[in-house]
């Protein structure tokens, strides 16, 4: 039976009309309005801050509304709670996967489904269940030894025993390769078949045209369009979404070739956190005046790697880590800094910035070298003037360098983070996850100021989970598996799908997988 | 109509100041109700609490006097929490000051002139700066919670003090009291104001505290270790050692507590007993807190701190209520403050139902297609 | 051998309150609570049990009651912390400190007084056979239930599906929470646990093991039992191993007193205290054990709309 024909005379599966949701600082969604039919593989699109996932909060029972009315199969219903959103057939796979990493796949599973539904075999189900949909899982596993992809497939398992009637999908894409993100789409594919609606939440605008059949876009909280995507092109809806064009980043000519370098050689380190990852034999390589790219899904090794690398996280071998021609390996954070390393870090809020303390306090985090102090006394006056000059250099939207770091939105603090770190003068410049959870305006900006230190001459290395980021400024790109770090290649010789299968691992020599599989962390899906 | 604690988009900075205001204001209420139920009237009692230890010279100079070890112990305390070093042992650390003072003391008796006194101030501060160098040790080494050893310390420091003056250290004069023998009156700390017990101990307080300003608001080191408190993956992206952090931290409150405590000893105590502090060492917790962890908020603290427990042995001598009144005080004071202190960050909010829909529904049947 | 018998016998008793508060605090802290209050509970437990059993003549009213105030104590804790979000550590010392002081104050006037206790089982004919007798079957009643009260907690946390939640809530209250589990009211109730066991473990020593009343009696045993948490990885079997060890420590003063040996009797009462340090310093080393096993949420406030 197709779900579909017929569909225009059945009430929709689900439809929202005039949601708002304010907090204190911010009003996240305001009078927002949508419809999905059932069987129906809907997008909604929007860029970070847009509101999208309070949206979804809201259809989930987590988070109440303001006011709105939600249907349900044609009638006006208020869910509660998430035991309210199950009991109606809804089921959300989060971005943030709501697992318990020291227990099993049965547990996890088990403390999702409401207790009269664990009748019969639940491992039995499990097992026949994922294998139906093309994910198979065993039972038995405890989460904390599997890779992302894994854990996803956990999270949407867990959805499907419910038998969902709609199923949120959050950004499920940012975890996984390219060929990854195909097998799910036809997992997502199957079941709208059978009739259950989906919505997939996202912001990438490719993945969007290619799976859904419609979408309504979100900018700042409301409504801003609603259309076929498979019948927009990028640039239209880029336009709903941000109101504008997709800023393009502008390269220049590196002219200059700095001084600055980065080389690790034959880096190994075993993982210290029973849930972290080994890593094993990394060579690079970053000059002045390049950017240097490492790819990989999240979870293996990157947090390690670049904990090594900024100094949070010492070696034993000096010489495994040469910084500007220095034998780095065992200096710290401040040491490496002194020496011209600048690193910008993945968390904003609790690592690279303090959230309780002002912008610039926070100046003083990082640049104390930049005679914000003397005589071991802090000089108030430069540091205001050192944050000041980032505020406006970086066009950080601020009161002023008093407002705490954590009254400002995500693109703003990463343009501040980035701006203090840039307007140190280092030679070599690492960045994680540059543009997470910023907004596009942010995200342009900071990428453009990373191009402009390349063509000044800095060498940068940036480690993202945005395959897209880093193809379109990177001169090189690496990807991460396993802990492993594959050679570089030039940009322009690669491409999306090449790079996809090498975050598989397929890099990777015969003899180091078999290492790999005896040990448990930080596996990636070998299929 | 419900009622709902929100998070502040910025934390109040009224209500950082107010909070010590109402938690004071609170307990006090509850010690109206209290004196009421135990039958004395409640606005003498009050009198008898808080009002007349301090209507003389002499009062106030007490008032001074207790507050001084107060002081001492709750600045360093105050920095070593801002940092995230829960020093739960300044009473041990206090003991041991006052033992590796007063031993001295014991030891040179008259001898060593005028420098017998500062060197006396200097073993105290190093006994307590060892006595916490051991949970900063534990820490940064094994990892062994500083809470628990601190405390467990506490116990050992009293144990061994209660050794000492019962066993070697005993005044063979003493009648077979458990104590030691007088110090010489090179060995005491000069006296601040004739006919009171007001003694330079006072000074040497307020001089820690200037310093202890100085250090936290201004200094560098003072700057990392807040970082290290407010959040522990920035100091280590900031390159500040966390290890550094737990040393500095312990060693500098174990260092002002040995001061507190050979000041007891070389000051109204004038030797060395087996209890030489009415739990200053926990007092000084609850006035580090209620101060902010601000020095001057310290200084205040301390001074209606020292104020309860004058007015406890007040109210123990006139009123005939039992001392131990006063650590109920403490203890009440501190939960109102725990209290108040959230509407620093949160707020309350009396929020409406959402609109309801005409007809709610029963949940359909899950499972199948639509 | 029947002085082997009778060891066992007084290292078990001295262990009860231990174990008691201990399994009371592991199962708060499974669910990501840090209660530091232990010791201030304990003494509020022991004080209003042995009240009630001075004033009403029944001392197992008294034990009930001592149950009753390190619950109502936890409450106090529980509300300030899961509802009103302070910080778990200032308001476990605040606990503490408040419940010292409390017990010593409303405590005052049964100082002296002497009351008739429970005594430990006299089970006609078992309690007399030779060795066994003294081994197994003439306990305090204590003992008995802090037995069954281990077995229950072990059943519950690793056998049932709420112990599951418990533990899930204790590794990541966002995604218990995000699941639709009420992870507050479920840590209220491990918090109330927790204060339950904590005065009952001061009323056993109140009106059972000493029986009697001073300030201060618990002598640091709610200290000691947090420590003991930790050292038993918060496994409950491991707890009752720890229990036993340092009611052994604890006897081994009067061990060695009545030995005749010749140690001075305050160095012999850091024993304990010394112990406990030893041991948690032991099991912390192995950070990686200790993130394996302790709660992965422990001690950090959660907010369910933050």
């Amino acid at each position: 039976m197709n779900a579909l024909s017929g569909a225009d005379a059945a009430p929709p599966r689900l439809r929202l009309e005039g949601i708002t949701k304010a907090y204190p600082s911010v009003v996240a969604n305001d009078g927002i309005s949508l419809s999905v039919r059932p069987g129906e593989i809907h997008a909604v699109l929007g860029e970070n801050g847009a509101g999208k996932s309070t949206l979804m909060k809201i259809i989930y029972g987590v988070v109440q509304p303001d006011a709105g009315t939600i249907f349900w199969d044609g009638r006006p219903v208020t869910i509660g709670s998430p035991a309210r959103a199950r009991a109606l057939g809804i089921g959300m796979v989060f971005q943030h996967f709501s697992l318990f990493d020291t227990l099993t796949v049965s547990e996890n599973i088990a403390l999702a489904l409401d207790p009269h539904a664990l009748g019969g075999d639940l491992a039995h189900r499990i097992r026949t269940v994922s294998e139906r949909y093309g994910m198979p899982l065993d039972p038995r596993r405890h989460v904390h030894t599997m890779s992302v992809g894994e854990r996803q497939r956990v999270e949407i398992l867990r959805c499907l025993l419910q038998e969902p009637r709609l199923l949120i999908m959050d950004e499920p894409t940012s975890v996984l390769t390219p060929q990854a993100v195909e097998r799910l789409f036809e997992t997502l594919r199957r079941l709208a078949a059978e009739g259950c609606s989906i919505l997939y939440i996202s912001h990438k605008l490719d993945e969007i045209r290619a799976l859904c059949q419609r979408a309504t876009v979100l900018r700042a909280g409301r409504v801003t369009g609603e259309c076929d995507p498979r019948r927009e092109s990028a640039s239209s809806l880029a336009k709903m979404m941000i109101g504008g064009e997709l800023p393009q980043p502008r390269h220049r000519e590196a002219t200059t070739r700095g001084d600055g370098s980065l080389v690790v050689r034959a880096l190994s380190l075993a993982a210290e956190d029973p849930f972290g990852v080994e890593l094993v034999d990394i060579d690079l390589s970053v000059r002045g005046g390049e950017i240097v790219g490492i790819a990989g899904v999240s979870g293996n090794g990157q947090k390690e790697l670049l904990s090594v690398l900024s100094g949070e996280q010492p070696v034993a071998a000096a010489e495994a880590i040469v910084l500007n021609g220095v034998a780095a390996g065992r200096m710290d954070a401040a040491s490496r800094r002194a020496l011209g390393l600048a690193f910008v870090p993945e968390e904003r809020l609790g690592r690279g910035a303090v959230p309780d303390m002002s912008l610039a306090e926070n100046a003083l985090l990082t640049a104390h070298r930049q005679e914000l102090t003397s005589r071991g006394f802090i000089r108030f006056d430069a540091v205001r003037a050192y944050a000041r000059a980032t505020i406006a250099r970086f066009n950080v939207k601020a009161p002023g360098p008093e407002a705490a770091a954590r009254s400002l939105s995500g693109g703003n603090l990463q343009k501040y983070i980035v701006g203090r770190e840039i307007l140190q003068g280092p030679r070599v410049m690492i960045a994680a996850q540059p543009t997470w959870g910023v907004d596009v305006g942010a995200s342009a900006q900071i990428r453009q100021a990373l191009i402009d230190l390349r063509d000044d001459g800095v060498a940068v290395l940036i480690v993202s989970e945005e395959l897209d980021e880093l193809l379109e400024i990177c001169d090189q790109l690496m990807v991460i598996a396993r802990g492993r770090l594959s050679r570089a290649r030039p940009t322009r010789e690669t491409n999306a799908e090449e790079v996809g299968l090498l975050m598989s691992g397929s890099f990777i020599g015969m003899q180091a997988v078999a290492r790999a599989q005896s040990s448990p962390a930080g596996l990636v899906d070998a299929d | 109509m419900r009622i709902r604690l929100e998070p502040r988009a910025e934390p109040s900075q009224l209500m950082r100041w107010a909070s010590p205001v109402l938690a004071v204001s609170a307990t006090l209420a509850v010690g109206v109700v209290l004196f009421s139920l135990l039958g004395k009237n409640p606005l003498q009692a009050f009198y008898v609490f808080f009002v007349k230890p301090v209507d003389s010279l002499y009062g106030v100079a007490e008032l001074l006097l207790k507050a001084s070890p107060l002081m001492l112990c709750a600045v360093g305390l105050a920095a070593a929490y801002r940092a995230n070093v829960w020093n739960i042992g300044a009473e041990g650390q206090l003991t041991l000051g006052a033992l590796c003072g007063g031993g001295l003391a014991l030891a040179l008796q008259d001898g060593g002139g005028s420098w017998l006194l500062p060197s006396m101030i200097l073993a105290g501060a190093l006994g307590g700066m060892a006595w916490a160098a051991i949970p900063a040790w534990l820490k940064t080494r094994f990892n062994a919670n500083e809470i628990l050893v601190s405390l467990m310390l506490v116990y050992v420091a009293k144990l061994a003090l209660s050794y000492l003056v019962h066993g070697p250290w005993r005044d063979p004069e003493g009648f077979n009291f458990p104590q030691s023998k007088m110090f010489a009156d090179a060995a005491l700390l000069p006296n601040l104001l004739a006919e009171t017990r007001l003694n330079t101990g006072f000074v040497i307080a307020l001089a820690v505290i200037a310093v202890g300003w100085l250090f936290m608001r201004r200094s560098v080191i003072g700057f990392q270790m807040r970082v290290a408190g407010l959040a522990p993956a920035a100091a280590n992206y900031a390159g500040i050692s966390a290890k550094r952090t737990v040393w500095l931290g312990m060693l500098i409150s174990g260092a002002t507590a040995g001061v507190a405590g050979v000041n007891e000893a070389a000051g109204p105590i004038g030797q060395l007993l087996p209890s030489m502090s009415p739990g200053y060492g926990f007092a000084a917790i609850i006035v580090a807190f209620v101060g902010r962890l601000h020095p001057l908020g310290v200084l205040l603290a301390s001074l209606l701190m020292s104020l309860l427990y004058l007015g406890g042995e007040a109210a123990q001598i006139s009123l005939s209520l039992p001392s131990a009144v006063t650590g109920l005080f403490e203890g009440t004071l501190l939960f109102f403050l725990l209290a108040s202190d959230v509407f620093i960050d949160f707020r309350l909010r009396v929020l409406r139902r959402p609109v309801r829909p005409a007809a709610d529904v029963q949940p359909v049947a899950a499972g199948g297609t639509g | 051998m029947e002085h082997i018998a009778a060891l066992v016998a007084l290292t078990l008793a001295a262990g009860t309150p231990l174990v008691f508060a201990a399994l009371g605090e592991l199962v708060t802290e499974k669910s990501g609570v840090l209660n530091l209050g232990v010791e201030g509970m304990m003494l509020v437990g022991a004080v209003v049990s042995f009240i009630v059993a001075a004033s009403t003549g029944a001392p197992w009213l008294g034990a009930l009651a001592g149950i009753a105030a390190g619950a109502a104590l936890s409450l106090v804790f529980g509300v300030l912390t899961l509802s009103l979000m302070a910080n778990q550590v200032a308001t476990g010392l605040a606990l503490s400190i408040f419940g010292v002081g409390l017990s010593a104050f409303v405590g005052l006037e049964y100082v002296s007084v002497v009351i008739d206790g429970i005594k430990p089982l006299g089970i006609s004919g078992w309690s007399d056979l030779p060795f066994f007798g003294k081994l197994l079957f003439a306990h305090s009643p204590f003992v008995y239930l802090s037995l069954v009260l281990f077995g229950l907690v072990e059943w519950f946390l690793f056998h049932t599906r709420a112990g599951l939640v418990l533990r899930a809530v204790g590794e990541s209250p966002a995604s218990a929470h995000a699941i639709g589990y009420p992870v507050i009211a479920i840590r209220y109730l491990a918090v109330l646990f927790g204060g339950a066991c904590a005065g009952l473990g001061g009323a056993y020593l109140a009106v059972a093991y000493t029986p009697l009343w001073t300030e201060g009696m618990t002598a640091g045993r709610g200290w000691i039992a947090l420590a003991l948490v930790v050292f038993a990885t918060w496994k409950p079997r491991r707890v009752l191993a720890g229990a036993y060890l340092f009611g052994a420590v604890t006897l081994a003063q009067f061990q060695a007193q009545a030995i005749g040996v010749a140690v001075p009797s305050q160095l012999l009462s850091m024993l304990p205290y010394v112990a406990t340090i030893l041991v948690l310093t032991i099991i912390s080393r192995d950070a990686a054990m200790i993130r394996l096993n302790a709660p992965a949420s422990l001690g950090q406030p959660f907010h369910p709309d933050a």
